[in-house]
């Protein structure tokens, strides 16, 4: 597999709340094409065809849309909303902004890629594998994820990944989209920050 | 405006659902969009989310009901909320005890919510202002008031077969007077900004200075009816009726009673609802209540979803009140 774009975004301008840009639009192309060579390896590989693509809502959907169409893929995209899975509502209540999961195929005894934006803490794809476990068993999951970064909490790593980021606690990567996509960078608003590092809800890691 | 509606936090979220009546559009359609999100658990395999999971909801049915409980309890359920179904008329308020002794005591075992449905009119805004402040209490019907989950899976049901509000005329037949389903309806269209309200029931059925709800009102079914969107049959609430409103229930069937032929005269997509139970041949023909524009079962599992969304909405709500009082989490 090729190694992943590793970067430590510049930190001159980290002082700054206002988003700048990490990874421009022609970046984000190159690092989904690498990530589509990337998963017809893995599928060939692991003998995983065909195999089913859900996306998480909404970064998620976008990255999945681009792969989907680059992999050919005959059956519809899946896409998922973690919010009634998100183990922060007795927090902060509900996510003002739910879209409807929509699995067209049945995930039952079916292989998974499970496709999302900005891996951080792993809260959103523990949420994500629930969301899936209720809507049958499927036969393997693997996880393809934009961009990565450090700040895990739980022990969750994507198979497939685009970009690596390393970067400081009081700051955050997330993708501006759908057309184009473009990865910014900003500190983590002081008055919205999250218990435990988790990742603001946006449009890079919706709030698990 | 917060400050002064009992149903909202101090920053206007949800806290307790008592009436449509002083709520904002934004936070309506709010409730409708969240309902939207919650029709979906219906499909999963396993039709539960994990979302109020530890959470205790108390049904507190001081009248009978079948939709209504059985909707709720599966609406909380599906949440992952575990229920207790207190039919109160054969426990403790039979041998004596106090509504608030009643409260106290559900409380003392960490009840977080009541459902609550009542035979007077303002039992449900009683017992928020006199609930422990961690608990959230969502109206199920009380007296002629309000029934606030139905005026909103109503509204859920004409959203998700007619869109927008702007443009919509809906007529409601029947016994207005006594209806707090209509009285959460009429509200709920204004506030939504329905292009005309109608009401159409005989002169005795009808509140005196019904206009200054914001409705026309009609006595002729088939007028009353022209070019509507949507059709909505209202129960003849005999129970609440006291004195001779009516002669009989075959000349309100006679006049009032909804036919295919006098439906004719509503637009021809125009769908038909009715709150249940209904009372066949009285309120409303078998051939349009099985009919293909009749949307009475869609109303019933929209129902779960809309009661889904309130649950959820107060019970985060809750939480969000001690985590501004903590401050604890940066």
């Amino acid at each position: 597999m090729t190694n992943p774009q590793t970067s430590t975004p510049d930190t001159t301008k980290a002082h700054s709340t206002a988003p700048a840009t990490w990874k421009d639009a022609s970046e984000i192309d190159a690092a989904i094409a690498r990530m589509a060579d990337d998963l017809t390896a893995m599928i060939r590989e692991r003998g995983i065809a065909p195999a089913l693509m859900i996306g998480i809502h909404s970064g998620g959907v976008w990255v999945a849309e681009r792969l989907h169409a680059l992999l050919g893929l005959a059956e519809p995209l899946g896409t998922l909303d973690i919010s009634f899975y998100r183990d922060d509502f007795t927090r902060i209540g509900m996510h003002p902004q739910v879209r409807p999961s929509r699995l067209p195929v049945a995930v039952e005894d079916r292989h998974l890629i499970l496709v999302d934006d900005v891996l951080q803490t792993g809260r959103t794809i523990r949420a994500a594998l629930n969301v899936l476990f209720d809507y049958g068993r499927p036969k393997s999951v693997i996880l393809a994820t934009l961009a990565e970064r450090d700040g895990r909490q739980l022990p969750i790593e994507p198979n497939v990944v685009g970009l690596r980021a390393r970067l400081g606690p009081e700051e955050q990567i997330k993708l501006a989209g759908p057309e184009p996509m473009t990865l910014v960078r900003a500190l983590v608003p002081k008055r919205r920050r999250r218990p435990e590092g988790e990742a603001p809800s946006g449009a890079a890691e919706p709030a698990p | 405006m917060s400050a002064t509606n009992p149903q909202l936090d101090g920053q206007g979220n949800l806290r307790h659902f008592l009436t449509t009546e002083g709520l904002s559009r934004a936070l309506l359609i709010e409730i409708l969009d969240q309902a939207e999100g919650f029709l979906g658990v219906a499909q999963q395999a396993v039709k539960k989310v994990p979302l109020c999971r530890g959470k205790v909801v108390a049904n507190l049915f001081f009248e009978t009901s079948t939709r209504t409980r059985t909707t709720f309890e599966l609406a909380a359920k599906r949440l992952s909320a575990d229920v207790l179904n207190l039919n109160i008329a054969t426990s403790a308020t039979s041998k004596g005890e106090t509504l608030l002794d009643t409260l106290r005591n559900l409380e003392a075992m960490h009840v977080d919510m009541f459902v609550v449905r009542h035979a007077s009119s303002g039992a449900a805004h009683f017992i928020a202002a006199h609930a422990n402040p961690h608990v959230s209490v969502i109206n199920a019907g009380d007296g002629r008031h309000s029934h606030p989950t139905q005026g909103m899976l109503d509204m859920f049901t004409i959203r998700r077969h007619k869109g927008d509000f702007a443009n919509l005329c809906v007529a409601i037949v029947g016994d207005i007077l006594h209806s707090r389903v209509a009285r959460s309806q009429i509200s709920a269209l204004n506030a939504l900004g329905a292009g005309e309200v109608r009401v159409i029931a005989p002169r005795t059925l009808i509140p005196a200075q019904a206009e200054s709800l914001g409705v026309r009102v009609y006595h002729d079914l088939r007028e009353g009816v022209r070019d509507a969107d949507v059709v909505i049959m209202l129960r003849l609430q005999r129970e609440r009726m006291s004195g001779a409103l009516l002669p009989s229930a075959h000349e309100y069937y006679q006049l009032f009673g909804l036919t295919e032929e006098r439906l004719s005269t509503a637009k021809p997509d125009a769908i038909v609802m009715h709150p249940g139970p209904i009372n066949r041949g009285v309120e409303m023909d078998s051939q349009v209540a099985d009919g293909p524009r009749s949307v009475i079962l869609e109303q019933v599992s929209n129902g779960i979803a809309v009661r889904m969304a309130v649950i959820a909405m107060c019970i985060g709500t809750q939480n969000l009140g001690s985590q501004v009082a903590g401050e604890t989490d940066v």
